[in-house]
């Protein structure tokens, strides 16, 4: 996926000194706020859009929306109980792909094959199947997030260097000491990996699902104010979104470094 | 971990979808599953050759394929120069790329019910949801690629006297173009997925759209026959953009 940047890795002194790079962000995102603000007010279609101040108010107004709040929790839910259902499946999984090697040459195409279809054609089939409530917004975001789980633990337990194997061999260890003490200890970053490439995955699904049928969930609420023409209540709506987003995903990112760093 | 008898893990393999064909065949012919959710499969096939033969694909077809070029192209023309100049000094990285990245974390997705909002239930909002989606990969690895170059080649260059011009096609590029490759294939990815998703939620034609309208009329034959098609064309445009990409990087190793 997309590299990033090591800190550091082009530094010229010269444009160094005169301000730090968190400031000047700061105030490139401030000026934003404010070319929006000031935009929108003298030439903007209060139809269509709304200034941050009023988007502000109507985060505000969220909080003794108990409907809102609802439609907000009932998308959490989702997306953890997608994601956990897709770690719990996902892991055995992948370690039996992994290390079987019937199982590996056998599945692990159609695995592959499975992961590159695009997901969105079958959604219409997963409501059919699951109704228009929570179960097939898990579902779907059970079917996004699963793969890269199981990939990444595959090609983690398959990364492993024979040279530790035959080293924990000789030294004695049988089967089970070698599965619990060499392999899953050595999976765990490209497992972490795969969480948090799966972590993205079921937002898409769950907000795809969302946003394509909902009886009173978030994607009720952005057709709601979306054909109500209230676009500052639909600007809130998707930054509360965002929040939960980027809580979710900087969680997992965090946990993937955390457990990256081990064996280094 | 390689090894085993290939032929056998193509016999199972072969197995596995011939049994599952046969499920289908079996689960439908016996009415075990609603028609609606599960059409027979001599159907779905009969649908799907139909569909072949006679071309009607092509309206939908076309309008799915003109939102994803010009969202592609947008996002590449948008992401490459814009990745190439934050890329010129060290300080303009550290302030761009953090908040691309950040904003790249914000499942872009969520943007559609404005962009129907701005945009319209057309072509226009899918072309916007494509090129936010497909420009952040490629601005990253823009970014990336160019900030990466190893410092002796430009100081090597530089002592040489290069000038600018000669710098950016004889160093700078070539050294950076396999990551900026790698960002505009997953645009390229991304781009065709969520404009097929988009579809799916609000549109007026397109691949997507047809599906949903098929779901919703309760003709599941006809739904799976362009479930299959849009898959088959999925998998058409995955396997030329990896070709091209195989045979760029081989043309410029």
């Amino acid at each position: 996926m997309s590299a990033r940047i090591a800190e550091g890795a082009v530094r010229r002194p010269a444009a160094a000194v005169r301000m730090s790079p968190g400031v000047a962000r700061l105030l490139i995102i401030a000026g934003l706020i404010i070319f929006w603000e000031v935009s929108v007010r003298l030439w903007g279609d209060p139809l269509f859009l709304a200034p941050p101040s009023q988007v502000v108010v109507s985060l505000y107004e969220f909080i003794w929306n108990p409907q809102v709040l609802n439609a907000l929790r009932t998308t959490l839910y989702e997306l953890v109980v997608a994601f956990a259902l897709a770690v719990a499946i996902g892991l055995p999984l992948g370690l039996i792909l992994g290390l079987q090697r019937f199982a590996y040459g056998s599945f692990y195409p159609i695995v592959l094959l499975l992961y590159a279809t695009p997901q969105a054609t079958i959604l219409p089939l997963v409501i059919l199947a699951f109704g228009i409530g929570t179960e097939s917004k898990i579902a779907f975001g059970f079917t996004h997030s699963i793969f890269p789980i199981v990939v990444n633990v595959v090609a983690g337990v398959q990364g492993l260097k024979p040279s530790l194997i035959v080293a924990a061999r000789s030294m004695g260890a049988n089967r089970r000491q070698i599965l619990t003490n060499v392999v899953i200890p050595h999976m765990i970053p490209s497992f972490f990996t795969g969480m948090r490439i799966g972590m993205t995955g079921d937002l898409l699904g769950v907000l795809l699902a969302e946003l394509y049928v909902s009886q009173a969930g978030v994607g009720h609420y952005t057709r709601l104010f979306t054909e109500s023409f209230e676009p500052q209540r639909l600007f809130a709506l998707i930054a509360c979104l965002a929040a939960i987003a980027v809580f979710l995903n900087e969680s997992c990112r965090r946990a993937e470094r955390r457990m990256s760093r081990w064996h280094d | 971990m390689s090894g085993g008898n290939p032929w056998l893990y193509r016999g199972v393999q072969v197995l596995f979808v011939a049994a599952l064909l046969g499920l289908w065949y079996y689960v439908s012919a016996n009415g075990i599953v609603s028609p609606i959710l599960l059409p027979s499969m001599t159907a779905s096939f009969a649908e799907f050759g139909h569909l072949l033969s006679t071309g009607s694909y092509w309206p939908d077809l076309d309008v799915t394929l003109y939102e994803f070029v010009c969202a592609f192209l947008l996002a590449a023309s948008a992401g490459c120069s814009l990745g190439y100049i934050v890329s010129r000094s060290g300080f303009s990285i550290r302030v761009f790329d953090p908040l691309f990245a950040g904003l790249y974390s914000i499942p872009a997705i969520l943007l559609f019910p404005l962009y129907v909002l701005f945009f319209g239930l057309g072509a226009g909002s899918k072309i916007a949801i494509g090129t936010t989606i497909a420009f952040f990969p490629i601005v990253l690895n823009t970014i990336a690629g160019f900030a990466y170059v190893e410092k002796a080649y430009i100081t090597a260059a530089r002592s040489m006297g290069a000038s600018e011009l000669q710098m950016f096609w004889s160093v700078m590029l070539p050294a950076a173009f396999p990551v900026v490759l790698t960002g505009l294939r997953i645009g390229f990815i991304v781009a065709f997925l969520s404009i097929l998703g988009s579809e799916t939620i609000a549109s007026l034609a397109g691949l997507g759209h047809r599906i949903v309208t098929y779901a919703e009329s309760m003709d599941p034959a006809k739904m799976f026959a362009y479930i299959f098609f849009a898959i088959i064309i999925a998998f058409l445009l995955n396997g030329g953009v990896s070709t091209l990409e195989k045979r760029v990087r081989r043309w410029q190793a």
